[in-house]
């Protein structure tokens, strides 16, 4: 193929939309001509884009089976040595050991008996599977928008926390892992901090104590979020400290 | 009960989907539990588009999950992000099973194409109903019929560019050149820059 052909093939190589045969000759030519591996790199990052815009939620098991899987394969050592470097910076934040956050819990679950506000509508199956299927979408679009900032920081006793942002869209995921099971009859709930004002912000699932969520209700001006142990169903207000205060990333 | 954690008086000045793939490569499990929660329905998504099957599209993603943790260290964030890294790697090998178990099975060409495909006008319909991202979809729109429908069959079905051009009765010159303005055009109505 003559190079002047080549440089148009730089959309079909980004889609994977080549056979072998020219995408050999393709990627010979892309060694030589930084203009085709530019475009191909900002064309294969717009492919990108129609990929997370088809996203679908996993079914749960799909992540049992992956968590067992990776446990029993060996990585690949790094090409070379491994830079010294903290990837997430602590920027100072007290560090609870694992029994310190089952004490809060517990204190938490000591409460009780407060406001309850139960969601009380009748649930479509099709429609929540619908929901749920927008839901992982979002989240996908929040994590991926261009001005998403983020934020993970260790809570300490192996959990984390990641906090995304998006202004442009005026939407928040968070994200725990490793975050113990909220006492029998509680849930975690998410608040916007409106200035220390908490704004409710939706529950995460409590059969899970990992996992996305996209926040519910805008950001606004809220200048971070929190994370409370409340009854189930929720309140409309915390009725208990938070768990976690975090700022959101600028 | 102590105070409440406050975390994060320092802005991170990276968006950190990178930085997770960092603790990755250095084997933190958490740090992978949370990459998948943030990127698996995608990766998922693409499987599906590509391989329609359910059962196939869980078992290459699933393919594609746990490489990602074998070859972590790979990942360098300076050539590009670790959405686009991981969602490049879904494509590539949703591509590779659908060639790979049309040529095993040593199926019809033009049998497997039509099966792949339907018809193109409900391929890309079927497409648009699924997509709730709205700029993807606005940005989508403003293509020409020829570079959308070449961009969605390629993209969300896995064809080549010679099978683009033979279901759309369209010169191969035409459908290279229309995947590459019309994505060209879609880069620049989503403002990616890479
Ligand atoms: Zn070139």
């Amino acid at each position: 193929m003559r190079t002047i052909d080549l440089h148009t093939l730089t959309g079909a190589y980004a889609l994977h939309a080549l056979d072998d045969e020219d995408r050999a000759a393709f990627e010979h030519h892309l060694r030589d001509c930084p203009s085709c591996a530019q475009e191909v790199r900002e064309l294969a990052a717009t492919a990108v884009r129609l990929g997370i815009a088809a996203a679908t939620p996993p079914p749960p098991a799909l992540k049992d089976e992956v968590m067992r899987r990776i446990a029993a394969v060996r990585q690949e050592p790094p090409p070379t040595a491994a830079p010294a470097r903290s990837a997430v910076r602590r920027a100072g934040a007290a560090r609870l050991p694992r029994w310190a956050l089952a004490a809060c819990l517990a204190a938490a679950a000591a409460l009780g008996g407060t406001t309850v506000w139960q969601y009380d509508r009748a649930r479509d199956a099709r429609a929540e599977a619908s929901r749920a299927e927008q839901r992982t979408q979002r989240i996908a679009e929040v994590v991926a928008a261009p001005d998403a900032r983020t934020r993970t920081e260790a809570l300490g006793g192996g959990a984390r926390a990641t906090v995304v942002v998006s202004q442009s869209r005026d939407e928040a995921v968070f994200a725990a892992s490793g975050l113990a099971e909220p006492p029998s009859g509680k849930v975690y709930q998410l608040w916007f901090d409106d200035g220390g004002t908490m704004r409710p912000a939706g529950l995460m699932d409590p059969a899970r104590g990992s996992g996305a969520v996209l926040m519910e209700g805008r950001v606004g001006d809220a200048a971070g979020m929190g994370v409370t142990v409340e009854p189930a169903g929720g309140s409309e207000r915390p009725t208990s400290a938070p768990l976690a205060l975090v700022e959101f990333p600028v | 009960m102590r105070e409440a954690v406050h975390i994060g008086r320092e802005p991170s000045p990276r968006p950190d989907l990178d930085e997770l793939m960092t603790l990755v490569a250095q084997g933190d499990q958490d740090a992978f539990a949370a990459l998948y929660d943030a990127l698996a329905g995608s990766v998922l998504g693409v499987a599906r588009g590509v391989l329609r099957d359910r059962a196939q599209s869980e078992e290459v993603a699933q393919e594609v999950l746990v490489e990602v943790w074998r070859t972590a260290a790979r990942y360098r964030a300076d050539r590009g992000t670790a959405v686009n890294w991981v969602l490049t790697l879904a494509h590539r090998r949703a591509v590779d099973r659908v060639r790979s178990v049309e040529a095993a099975a040593a199926r019809d060409h033009r049998a497997a194409l039509l099966d792949r495909t339907t018809a193109h006008d409900e391929v890309t319909e079927q497409v648009e109903v699924r997509l709730e991202h709205e700029q993807v979809r606005r940005c989508l729109r403003t293509l020409t019929e020829v570079q959308h429908q070449s961009v969605t069959l390629a993209y969300y079905r896995g064809l080549t560019y010679r099978e683009v051009a033979e279901l759309l009765s369209v010169p191969l010159g035409t459908v290279k050149t229309r995947l590459r303005d019309g994505l060209i055009r879609l880069r620049d109505c989503l403002g990616v820059t890479a």
